[in-house]
């Protein structure tokens, strides 16, 4: 039934506001924005105390003053060393494995490749994953590296928006906060919270929490297995809630079975798929709503929601309306259409507990959101739908995208179109009273501009060496979109695999590791520089000729700023995948993958 | 003020010509490279230009040697067409300095043989005097130049200039000795020193900046360069990157040709933002230019700009709110008095007065009371004109002793011989002082017969400006010397939002700085080295040409009008600057979506035959459709050299409103103009058998 469908996602679609419009308060007072945090005004002075109180003991331990504030360079600079620290924690952490406790398996070393990939993905918050979980990783490997840079990965980006808006709401100051203030506060007094919640509903609906190892279990039908392999399967089970908790909810979405969110272990149930849609999408959401609390102004935070809404909401009804399509491959004389024991659409690649509108929608959130979680194979998706889910990601990350990163990236994108329209009304250019000027516009321009040169720059590098590009087994457009999704997806920090492509060579671990650090370092520091030089600007005063940057219009300019930077600049690359694909007269025949 | 339009000079040959000329030398690289946008062009030209001559000379390859040529023409045409604009803005600039150059302004001065009155006077041209010079000037006359008093004593009209519109005092010693080239002596006379040099003037100074035509970029033009380098970067690597694609594309599908490099720099030019990138030096000399165009002098570029940016205006109230002198605007007779026989006297003080109040008067009484202008020669009258000694003008006539002044050299004059003030007189005035008035008292001997209301009268249309400025986002300050009941009573007719009464210099500055700390930025005009301070603490500080070297020093922007009022249009021309490069740029970027359906269908055609579905514009061939759309995209700079040079169109409009009109003809507009062009070449092109 297609109408269910709908209601389906109009349903997830509610749960996600409701859950924003409760967090929002919350993510509000991490995130304290003056510098002399006694003079806030009142409305959350008790969860500031209580944010304090679970932070504190960690920051004193740790010799962090309580007033401590940081200018640009120096928060730009604990930011780099943070990253740095935590490749190369996990990088030991993941080569001295077969040694650590809590490695029932006894599993080897992580083989150096992967190992450096690995560690790039989890610190870069992107959680391409170029390894199967169940089989390379200790579950203590899984739980100290992973699941810790899960946490602190999004608690760096949700710092870089804090960093961000308080240039826009401070003026004359020299600092924009402390980052390990900052990175305590999210870590402890929000994400730990939130994950620990959605870890214990997941955990109701069977996602498996165990510290038990492995289990084989005899097959139901023994019989049936040819001769020479074993009759029982292991089944290994792990800290799985706990992991896959903070993987949504941090837009993380490194799973911890190679199977991601189509392992019944790990999503399995519908309302476990609601849950985990819902978390993806809740904090980035709650993020523009706090943006305007923070800005003494929430028109802004629902202005700059409604942009992502108006770039999220009408690809979302597309792909749901390619994946719930016949597949137009198969014979007309098939019948695809809903039916009792058929949810209608194209199946191959779906897990049918959620089915085709389902999965569409978390493959729509996944990408939308630089989450990289999935619940089908993309690969298998419809040219169109799979084109949506990699347009998603060359965006920018800008549509809900990262926690914390993705509202950033899109103010940056504001900072761009404001910058084009208040020249339009004779204005130089001013945000939320901050005139934008040419330091914001080189830094804003680094951040728009790296991720889809990275992804360009990448794909391109894969073209021109024939035994890589091999590695994508499909023929024709389709192998070409499978190469474009691995660089837009590393190139994005989103993390999400297309499927299909063997990504373990030194060039894949290598350039698909380096397009991960170059993204996320050089959109994160110009974003946090572009907040200290706006902190130390003094505040313009507002008047009718101020350009208003709350109102339909204004959103509609910054959806196309996006458009404009975002996605011209893949045009070409898309005709030569999946568009080229999808006007093909005759389909080739799916791949196997 | 000049408007002129020099409106041949678009149609003028000549002048198209010489740009035509300047374009050619402008491809020197080392003047490209200031451009990011236009230098990659010219490398991609060169590229090809070389890539066309080496097929010609026999090297192999996929593209036809002639397509390339074209394409290579098409970049050439591109890069000379935005150098064409630019030159032409410098072209207009120049012929601006040569008609100001005739515009000097020439009054004839009496040039004293030395320093004494009695001394013989040559007539010689007020540009031809020295520093040094000695010079009498009378009533009536108009000071020739800044100059020092070195002796007599006079009144002198400078309300033009300082905002008061009481004549001034101005005599030899003290710090009332100096008097400004174009203010006017009302009575008395004076022999200055003149102490400006011709050729020290800001007029000449302004010549040598046009025509220098050393231009330096303003912070905002840097920064739209940089977002403009940004995206030229961006589509460098998409066309770069779609080589390997393309290569990637041929083996697996086992059809068609990598796209060669001819296509790839179609594909960028068309994309790479070069319709602003072009247009942006002649949008920013067009903006000076038109600055020079009104008469202002601006220090730079960045001054133009921040006056666009301006939300509080400083206005002072004489010459800009009221018309320069106060108007006669009721008789008030005292008891027993009629107003007729009021009108009447006062009437027959002021027949010879010459001043403007004097001859206000005695229009009032021929409008309210029908007394017809009289001979005062004729009558046997004797005029007593005002002096800076007496204080007061009159006329003695059959025995009568007519006289008006102020109210306390009058009382003096009354008390002196015998009489005295009646209280009720004295009444009057303090409720005429008190709507904002000027009482003057009119006597008969010793009978005090009225009091002659004067008024500030508020200039027509002033309060509808205002109106517009607010709703642009402007607040208007009136700035007077006059007292507070005075000025709210104008401030209140006038519109402003505010007021500034009893203003001096510190107060002034203090003003500035409390809306420059409240996020505001601020205008004033000023001419008084006293005002030296606020006009440097603004941000768009416009000094009157007739006013003092340091306050012309102290500004950003000299107006050689000296017109305070000048201040609304250079707010305008500020904001037409941004609005046009702000269009212009909008425009340009939404250019890209048509060409990406030219290009991209034509260049992968070979490929995947299937992206012919794309090709919406249905255009001839491959060819047709890459050379139409690069003709497009060089043809549109011209064809915005004349917007680039005149600005877009701009009306006071709040910002909301300004937006929604500029995106609709800029943004919607850039958005499908290309279709049907890029169609309309496309046919000509295969109309003129290109395959």
């Amino acid at each position: 039934m297609m109408t269910g469908a709908w209601i389906e996602v109009a349903a997830i679609l509610v749960a996600t506001a409701l859950a924003a419009i409760v967090i929002a308060p919350w993510l509000a007072a991490v995130f304290p924005m003056d510098d002399a945090p006694s003079g806030r005004p009142d409305g959350n002075r008790r969860l500031d105390r209580w944010l304090d109180a679970i932070s504190g003991p960690v920051l004193r331990a740790a010799g962090v003053r309580r007033a401590e504030e940081m200018t640009a360079a120096e928060y730009g600079a604990a930011i780099l060393l943070f990253h740095a620290a935590g490749f190369v924690f996990l990088l030991v952490l993941l080569r001295s494995q077969a040694v650590l406790p809590w490695n029932p398996d006894g599993l080897p070393a992580v083989p150096w490749l992967i190992a450096i990939n690995t560690a790039a993905s989890f610190v870069t918050n992107t959680n391409w994953q170029s390894y199967a979980g169940e089989t390379t990783l200790s579950p203590w490997s899984q739980a100290l590296g992973l699941t810790v840079q899960n946490f602190v990965s999004a608690a760096s980006g949700l710092c870089v928006l804090a960093v961000l808006v308080r240039g826009l709401v401070r003026r004359d100051s020299p600092t924009v906060g402390s980052f390990w203030r900052d990175l305590a506060r999210a870590t402890l007094g929000f994400l730990l919270p939130l994950a620990i919640l959605l870890g214990l509903l997941l955990a109701s609906q069977g996602v498996v929490q165990s510290f038990a190892t492995a289990i084989d279990v005899p097959l139901v039908d023994g019989d049936g297995v040819p001769a020479g392999e074993k009759a029982t399967r292991r089944i290994v089970t792990g800290p799985v809630a706990s992991q896959v908790a903070i993987k949504q909810l941090g837009t993380n979405g490194g799973g911890y079975f190679n199977a991601n969110g189509a392992h019944p272990f790990e999503n399995p149930t519908p309302l476990s798929n609601l849950l985990e849609i819902v978390a993806m999408l809740a904090i980035p959401v709650a993020g523009c709503l706090a943006f305007g609390r923070w800005v003494g102004d929430r028109r802004q935070g629902r202005a700059l929601l409604a942009a992502m809404a108006v770039l999220f909401l009408p690809f979302l009804a597309l792909i749901v309306h390619f994946e719930t399509s016949p597949n137009p491959a198969l014979p007309r004389e098939v019948d695809q259409s809903a039916s009792v024991d058929h949810e209608g659409g194209p199946l191959e690649g779906k897990e049918v507990r959620f089915g085709p509108a389902a999965s569409a929608l978390f493959a729509i959130s996944t990408t939308a959101t630089s989450c990289g979680a999935v619940n089908a194979l993309h690969d298998s998706f419809s040219p169109l739908g799979g084109l949506v889910a990699m347009w998603m990601m060359q965006l920018g990350e800008v549509v809900f995208g990262g926690v914390g990163t993705g509202l950033a990236g899109l103010i940056a994108y504001t900072l761009v179109a404001v910058f084009v329209a208040g020249l339009m009304v004779g204005r130089s250019p001013e945000y939320l009273g901050k005139k934008i000027e040419a330091r914001e516009m080189k830094m804003g321009m680094i951040v728009l501009l790296v991720p889809p040169i990275a992804t360009l720059l990448g794909t391109a590098s894969a073209c021109v060496l024939p035994a890589e590009a091999a590695a994508a087994p499909n023929p024709g457009p389709h192998g070409f979109s499978e190469l474009l999704y691995a660089f837009s997806s590393a190139g994005n920090n989103n993390g999400s695999a297309f499927g299909g492509l063997s990504a373990t060579s030194p060039f894949w671990t290598l350039a698909l590791a380096a397009a991960m650090l170059v993204s996320r370092l050089l959109t994160m520091l110009p974003l946090v520089a572009i907040g200290g030089s706006l902190a130390a600007k003094r505040t313009v005063a507002e008047s009718p000729g101020t350009l208003p940057t709350h109102t339909p219009l204004f959103v509609l300019l910054v959806a196309g700023a996006v458009i404009l930077v975002g996605a011209l600049s893949f045009v070409p690359a898309l005709a030569l995948g999946p568009i080229a694909e999808a006007l093909q007269p005759r389909p080739i025949a799916e791949g196997p993958s | 003020m000049t408007h002129d339009e020099p409106a041949g000079i678009l149609a003028d040959p000549g002048a198209i010509l010489r740009a035509a000329g300047d374009a050619l030398t402008k491809l020197d690289p080392r003047r490209m490279i200031r451009s990011p946008v236009m230098f990659t062009i010219e490398v991609g030209a060169a590229l090809i230009t070389g890539l066309a001559m080496a097929r010609l000379a026999g090297q192999p390859g996929a593209e036809h040697p002639a397509f390339i040529a074209a394409v290579a023409v098409g970049l050439w045409a591109t890069v000379l067409f935005a150098n064409f604009a630019e030159a032409m803005a410098e072209g207009r600039g120049r012929a601006q300095a040569d008609a100001l150059r005739k515009t000097r302004s020439d009054t004839l001065a009496k040039r004293l043989t030395a320093p004494r009155r009695e001394a013989a006077t040559e007539a010689v041209s007020s540009t031809q005097l020295r520093a040094g010079d000695h010079v009498l000037i009378e009533a009536g006359d108009i000071v020739p130049g800044d100059g020092e008093v070195i002796d007599g004593v006079a009144s002198v009209d400078e309300s033009a200039i300082t905002g008061e519109s009481a004549p001034v005092i101005r005599e030899s010693g003290g710090d009332r000795n100096t008097v400004t080239g174009g203010t006017r002596m009302l009575s008395d006379w004076l022999v200055i020193r003149i102490t400006a040099n011709p050729g020290e003037s800001f007029l000449d100074r302004m010549i040598s900046m046009v025509e220098g035509a050393k231009r330096q970029k303003t912070p905002n033009e840097i920064a739209l360069d940089i977002l403009l380098a940004g995206l030229t970067l961006v589509f460098l690597v998409v066309t770069a990157t779609l080589l390997p694609f393309s290569m990637h594309a041929v083996a697996s599908a086992g059809r068609g040709e990598p796209l060669g490099l001819a296509v790839l720099a179609a594909l960028f030019v068309c994309l790479a933002p070069t319709t602003i990138g072009g247009l942006l030096p002649a949008i920013g000399i067009a903006g000076i230019d038109r600055m020079v165009r009104a008469n202002v002098l601006a220090t730079s570029g960045r001054a133009v700009e921040a006056a666009g940016d301006v939300d509080v205006l400083l206005l002072d109230k004489t010459g800009t709110i009221t018309l320069g002198n106060r108007q006669a605007a009721s008789f008030l007779p005292a008891t027993g008095v009629t107003e007729r026989e009021l009108a009447e006297a006062a009437q027959l003080s002021s027949l010879a007065d010459e001043t403007p109040e004097g001859r206000s008067i005695v229009i009032l009484a021929k409008e309210r009371h029908g007394l017809r202008g009289r001979d005062v020669e004729a009558l046997g009258a004797t005029f007593i004109p005002f002096t800076a000694q007496t204080r007061t003008s009159g006329v003695d006539l059959d025995g009568r002793q007519i006289r008006k002044g102020a109210r306390d050299t009058i009382q003096k004059a009354v008390v002196a011989a015998g009489g005295t003030m009646p209280a009720e007189v004295n009444r009057i005035c303090d409720d005429v002082a008190k709507a904002g008035a000027t009482p003057l008292v009119v006597i008969d001997g010793t009978r005090v017969l009225g009091v002659i209301e004067l008024k500030d009268v508020v200039k027509g249309g002033i309060a509808e400006r205002f109106k517009e400025l607010r709703a642009m986002g402007i607040r208007t300050v009136m700035i007077t010397g006059d007292n507070p009941l005075t000025a709210a009573a104008i401030a209140a007719e006038a519109g402003v939002d505010d007021f500034l009464a009893e203003a001096t210099p510190e107060a002034k500055l203090a003003m500035i700085r409390r809306y420059q700390q409240e996020g505001h930025l601020v205008a004033m005009t000023g001419d008084g080295t006293n005002d030296a301070p606020a006009l440097a603490q603004a941000d768009v500080a416009v000094a009157m040409n007739s006013g003092t070297q340091a306050a012309k020093e102290a500004g950003n922007m000299v107006d050689l009008d000296s017109n305070p009022t000048k201040l609304l249009e250079i707010v305008a021309v500020g904001k037409q600057l941004l609005m046009t490069r702000g269009s212009l740029t909008t425009f340009s970027l939404a250019n890209d979506v048509s060409k990406y359906f030219a290009i991209v269908p034509a260049a992968f055609g070979g490929i995947y035959p299937q992206l012919g579905a794309l090709d919406i514009m249905r255009l001839h061939s491959p060819t047709t459709a890459v050379l139409a759309a690069v003709a497009f995209n060089a043809l549109v700079i011209v064809g915005l050299v004349p917007m680039a040079l005149k600005g877009v169109r701009y009306r006071p409009l709040p910002a909301a409103v300004l937006l929604r009109q500029n995106l609709l003809v800029w943004g919607l507009g850039g958005l499908l103009l290309p279709f049907p062009c890029i169609k309309l070449l496309d046919l000509l092109l295969a109309a003129c058998g290109v395959p």
